[in-house]
């Protein structure tokens, strides 16, 4: 598909030079740009280096009581006064940090070191050792680890090292379950089967291409795992259950406790070491979140299933680290990383990241989110559908919260999907979001229609800096009334024959950038009613996203500037065909490139494709049901009601597809704009999809905008054809000139490439041998 | 194995298959308990000579990428053979299997996944050079020999794969594919994620390769004009089943078997005037196959 493809490094790695320096040194280098982490660290380090150097700072033994010190008031031997029984305060609050942090080290340590390998050996070998190691874990999570504890306590003996060691055992299987999650994952990614066919054995695979994949979210548990052990660890020595010959955090609490109505303040200190050391490690935990899920730790997303990313599978990917992190961690504190990863962690994910390639460099997650919300609800045409502006305002809201609550649980495509949901039900409430934002954007008028509202969102964007638009220099340098004809086109006039007034969609002078990458550059089209025009060019050639600007389904980070855009007549805003005028989802619908992507896989088919009738035609649940029926009916699926019934998962690609024209003529459109609806489907099927897609359009007179790569595809069903080369239109035709003659260079090396009718390469040498051919 | 040189050429048929695919079944347990196991292979023969490129057609599900993967030791083999230079490979370990990635290699079809995005080029084609012993000066070299052969600058080798497009991509998983001179390369759909000016481009690779090193392929693909361009001989595959094969002049243009026919009525020609002859015959086809149907001859998945 084509999205801004030009210069994908760029905003993720900056200079390529990067690419050379090793991976911990530019996760450390990040990692020290981010206020909290280094807040949190220096705390950190801070109190761990005070405990390491108690000699040093105190003279006092933690152990050495003396009776006239006792509930002594700070003094000048005793900075922090005496405790109950007269020892001092700050040695038993220093010293006891070197008991309270190296037990709960040891503790983290022991889970990391029995969860790592097991859930690496588990989650790569799978076999036996899965099944046994998965019981075992199952059955440690399933004790309650304070009673275990307070066993092995009473029967061995109090110790606090012996407790913490315990603890770590009890909390390895989150770290297992952790790990083996990540690994199963990224064991079916194709480069780790490339490996095992390079000949690598598993140890290195798994050093290689499995070891940096587990390593963040490891990394962040252990942070918060620190953090629990602390909290436990305390809890354990103020309950008396720690070795009485050292001092703690956890017993100064309790020897607090005794004096707590003769002198208060002796709880301050050890409350204060114990809530900085645990907030410090739960914020670095999710500072080490952002960096290392949000960065390069990421995994791509298998494209063969969110596929070439529609901007539905862009947010895809910050979501799946999150998913990664969250990935079966019972842990409590998992799911709150998960949360903010999913939040933050869409910037600079290389997998599926096509889409939002401009998207990253602003840093929106957000936006990457509202967009493919939005388009998700524009193509199932639910309740967001009519308020794209609505809709992007609430997935802010909501945005996180969803994608928090999804990314634990879901597979590879439930982040994306089931992050929709929200938007989706909230699709009633969203006339309140619209307000807020039309609010906002006020100040673009209709009048002022080629400053969009993109631009607000821009600006709001933490990102990069946005150079300053430049629509009064563009929009004015178009004489309105002339016909459109781009400055370099050496195409005949692109609207060559269309008698004027009968234009559904008239679109001038569109230009849409990134940054200051421009991905579409001055396109010019019109669709007649009843015509089908081909947009064509490979990816990269802004095809798509002249589709998704008409559509108004750009990310905010999108500069749009359009000289006239107008519908059946009516001017649209230069955000495209915005909700306020009901006509997306209405009276222009959409057909996406991924079927499976685009139906939201929480709901029935049969809702999906109720929901926008009752919407837009008012009709009741009984009348809509009974239409939904007939059009899948129409759309050529043999039995309407079993998948009316069906969820997504539940029925083919090519079905869906057919569902999702279904849904597109729903609610009877006057224009169709398709994407590649073709692209993922069988040859087979997309000449079945092809035949009802001109079926349909025939019998409904509708004019259709098809975007393709496939030649073959537009010679089958294209009135007209527009092909695109970096942004712009290079020619346009209708179909029968443009192949019989092909004018611009471009046109013809397009047309040279394509292989149907290349000569076929023959036999080998000599005439084939028959072959053991079976039956 | 080393490369050989365009001169030491031997006639095809000499040495008999390299590969030979001989009654393969394989079949995955069901998914959740209770459901019955699947066959993706039913009893599937196909023979690969040195030298030659047998493209292998089908839709999505017809099994043809897990043939490939079980010739790669990626799928579980329940049942036939899979003889390669004359001995069984379709049960070896671990350790053998390891051995044979000298001379079985592959080119996966998404160019975005088969390339771990953390490692550089340089890494990912050095891999499996020093997994052999050889040293990083020699690796160096090589990697810089084979990306001069699949025609990526020089300096690719620094930079990480992000920094690529779709072909480029393609072609560094095609320079990793051929750093240990293997003897065969299963293609799985290698050019089906590209564009079709890349599409041209990189198939025109493979074949110059293919003449310089006289590598065979196995060359998995959706697109019966691909097949066309680069193969010597066609297989097709239907629902786990090879149903037709032949050189690919035939099979491409005068196709025999139903399932072919309607494969190839159904790939659209970039020319409006004989597209539309050509829906006509594919609808015409499938009326027939239908009533066809009707009358219990035929399966058919319409709808699918």
């Amino acid at each position: 598909m084509t999205l801004p493809m030009p210069d994908p490094a760029a905003a993720t790695a900056g200079e390529p030079g990067t690419a050379l320096v090793p991976r911990r040194d530019r996760i450390l280098r990040r990692l020290l740009k981010d206020p909290t982490a280094v807040v949190c660290l220096s705390i950190l380090a801070l109190i761990a280096l005070a405990c390491a150097a108690a000699p040093l700072l105190t003279s006092h033994d933690p152990h050495t009581s003396n009776l006239a010190d006792a509930l002594a008031p700070p003094s000048g031997s005793h900075p922090l006064g005496g405790d109950g029984v007269g020892r001092d305060v700050l040695s038993r609050l220093l010293y006891g940090g070197r008991t309270s942090l190296l037990g709960t080290a040891l503790a983290t340590a022991i889970a990391v070191v029995i969860g790592v390998p097991t859930g690496l050996v588990a989650g790569y070998f799978r076999g036996w050792f899965d099944g046994l190691a998965g019981w075992v874990a199952n059955l440690v999570m399933s004790i309650p680890a304070i009673i275990l504890l307070l066993v092995v306590l009473g029967t061995v003996g109090q110790s606090t090292y012996l407790a913490m060691a315990v603890f770590g055992v009890l909390m390895a299987p989150g770290v297992f379950r952790l790990v083996r999650g990540s690994v199963n994952a990224v064991r079916e990614e194709l480069y780790v089967d490339a490996a095992r066919v390079s000949g690598l054995s598993d140890a290195r695979i798994i050093r290689r291409h499995v070891l940096p994949v587990v390593q963040a979210p490891v990394i962040i548990q252990a942070a918060q795992l620190f953090g629990i052990g602390i909290l436990i660890q305390s809890g354990l020595e103020f309950l008396g259950l720690g070795s009485t010959a050292e001092a703690s955090w956890g017993s100064m609490l309790n020897d607090a406790f005794g004096n707590i109505y003769t002198k208060e303040q002796l709880l301050l200190w050890p409350g204060l070491a114990i809530a900085l050391t645990v907030a410090a490690s739960g914020l670095l935990a999710n500072a080490l979140t952002d960096v290392l899920v949000g960065g390069s730790a990421a995994r791509p997303k298998r494209r063969r299933g969110v596929a070439t990313a529609t901007a539905v599978g862009s947010g895809v990917a910050g979501t799946t680290g999150g998913a990664g992190a969250a990935g079966g961690a019972g842990a409590a504190g998992v799911a709150k990383t998960a949360g903010s990863s999913g939040s933050s962690g869409s910037s600079g994910s290389s997998g599926s990241s096509r889409s939002t390639e401009g998207a990253e460099g602003a840093g929106g997650a957000g936006a990457a989110r509202a967009a493919r919300t939005v388009e998700a609800a524009v193509s199932t045409g639910a309740e967001g559908t009519a308020r794209t502006v609505g809709a992007v305002g609430t997935t802010r809201a909501t945005g996180s919260a969803g994608v928090a609550g999804t990314a634990g649980t879901a597979g590879s495509e439930g982040p994306a999907t089931g992050a929709d949901a929200p938007a989706g039900d909230t699709g009633e409430t969203a006339d309140t979001g619209e307000a807020a934002d039309t609010g906002e954007a006020a100040d673009t008028g209709e009048d002022e229609s080629a400053r969009p509202r993109f631009r607000e969102d821009a600006a709001q964007g933490e990102g990069q800096p946005q150079p300053p638009l430049t629509p009064a220099a563009d929009a004015p340098a178009l004489p309105p009334a002339l016909a459109p004809a781009p400055a370099d086109a050496p195409a005949p006039a692109p609207h060559s024959g269309a008698p004027v007034g009968d234009e559904l969609l008239v679109v001038r002078d569109l230009r849409v950038s990134y940054g200051s990458t421009a991905v579409v550059d001055g396109v010019s089209l019109a669709v007649r009613r009843g015509e089908v025009l081909g947009l064509v060019g490979e990816s990269g050639s802004g095809k798509s996203q002249t589709a998704f600007a008409v559509l108004g389904l750009l990310p905010p980070e999108a500069q749009v500037t359009v000289g006239a855009l107008s519908f059946g007549g009516t001017e649209l805003s230069a955000s495209g065909a915005e909700a306020g005028h009901g006509i997306l989802g209405r009276r222009i619908a959409y057909v996406p490139q991924e079927p499976m992507s685009n139906l939201d896989p929480s709901f029935r088919i049969g809702t999906q494709l109720v929901e926008p009738m009752r919407r837009h035609l008012g009709l009741s649940r009984a009348e809509a049901r009974k239409k939904a029926l007939a059009l899948l009916d129409r759309v050529g699926i043999a039995d309407p009601a079993r998948v009316y019934a069906a969820y997504p998962h539940q029925v083919s690609g090519g079905m869906a597809q057919r569902v999702l024209i279904a849904v597109a003529v729903s609610c009877d459109p006057d224009l169709l704009i398709a994407d590649e609806p073709t692209t993922a489907l069988d040859v087979t099927v997309q000449a079945e999809v092809l035949d009802l897609m001109r079926s349909l359009q025939k019998e409904r007179d509708m004019g259709m905008v098809l975007v393709t790569h496939d030649f073959g595809v537009v010679a089958d069903i294209c009135d007209r054809v527009a092909v695109m080369q970096t942004g712009r239109i290079v020619e346009s035709a209708p179909a029968a000139d443009l192949f019989a003659d092909p004018r611009h260079p471009y046109t013809r090396m397009l047309l040279a490439s394509t292989l149907e009718d290349s000569e076929p390469r023959g036999p080998l040498t000599a005439p084939a041998v028959s072959e053991g051919v079976d039956a | 194995m080393s490369t050989v040189a365009p001169a030491e050429r031997a006639p095809a048929r000499e040495t008999g298959p390299l590969l030979s695919v001989d009654q393969l079944v394989v079949t995955y347990p069901g998914k959740g308990r209770g459901r019955p196991p699947v066959q993706v292979l039913k009893r599937v023969s196909i023979d690969v000579h040195p030298g030659e490129t047998l493209g292998l057609v089908g839709e999505s599900g017809s099994g043809k990428t897990t043939l490939g993967r079980a010739i790669l030791g990626l799928a579980p083999v329940t049942g036939g053979s899979i003889g390669f230079g004359g001995r069984d490979i379709s049960a070896i370990g671990r350790k053998e299997r390891r051995a044979l990635s000298d001379d079985i290699q592959v080119v996966f079809q998404d160019p975005y996944t088969s390339l771990n995005p953390a490692l550089t080029v340089g890494d990912i084609l050095t891999e499996p050079l020093l997994v052999t012993g050889t040293s990083g000066a020699d690796a160096n070299r090589r990697v810089r020999d084979l990306l001069d052969q699949v025609r990526l600058p020089a300096d690719a080798g620094g930079r990480l794969p992000r920094e690529f497009s779709g072909g480029q991509r393609q072609r560094i998983a095609i320079a990793r594919a051929l750093t240990r001179s293997p003897k065969i390369i299963v293609c799985d759909e290698p050019v089906s994620a590209l564009d079709l000016s890349n599409q041209a481009r990189i198939l025109d690779l493979f074949i110059e390769i293919q003449e310089r090193t006289r590598v065979a392929y196995l060359f998995i693909t959706h697109d019966l004009s691909v097949v066309r361009h680069i193969s010597h001989r066609v297989a097709v595959m239907y629902r786990g089943e090879i149903v037709e094969t032949g050189d690919a002049a035939t099979v491409t243009s005068t196709p025999e078997h139903p399932y072919t026919r309607r494969l190839l009525l159904a790939a659209p020609v970039p020319d409006p005037a004989r597209q539309a002859e050509r829906r006509a015959a594919r609808q015409e086809f499938a009326s027939r196959q239908q009533a066809a149907m009707l009358s219990g001859a035929l399966t058919d998945d319409t709808n699918s």
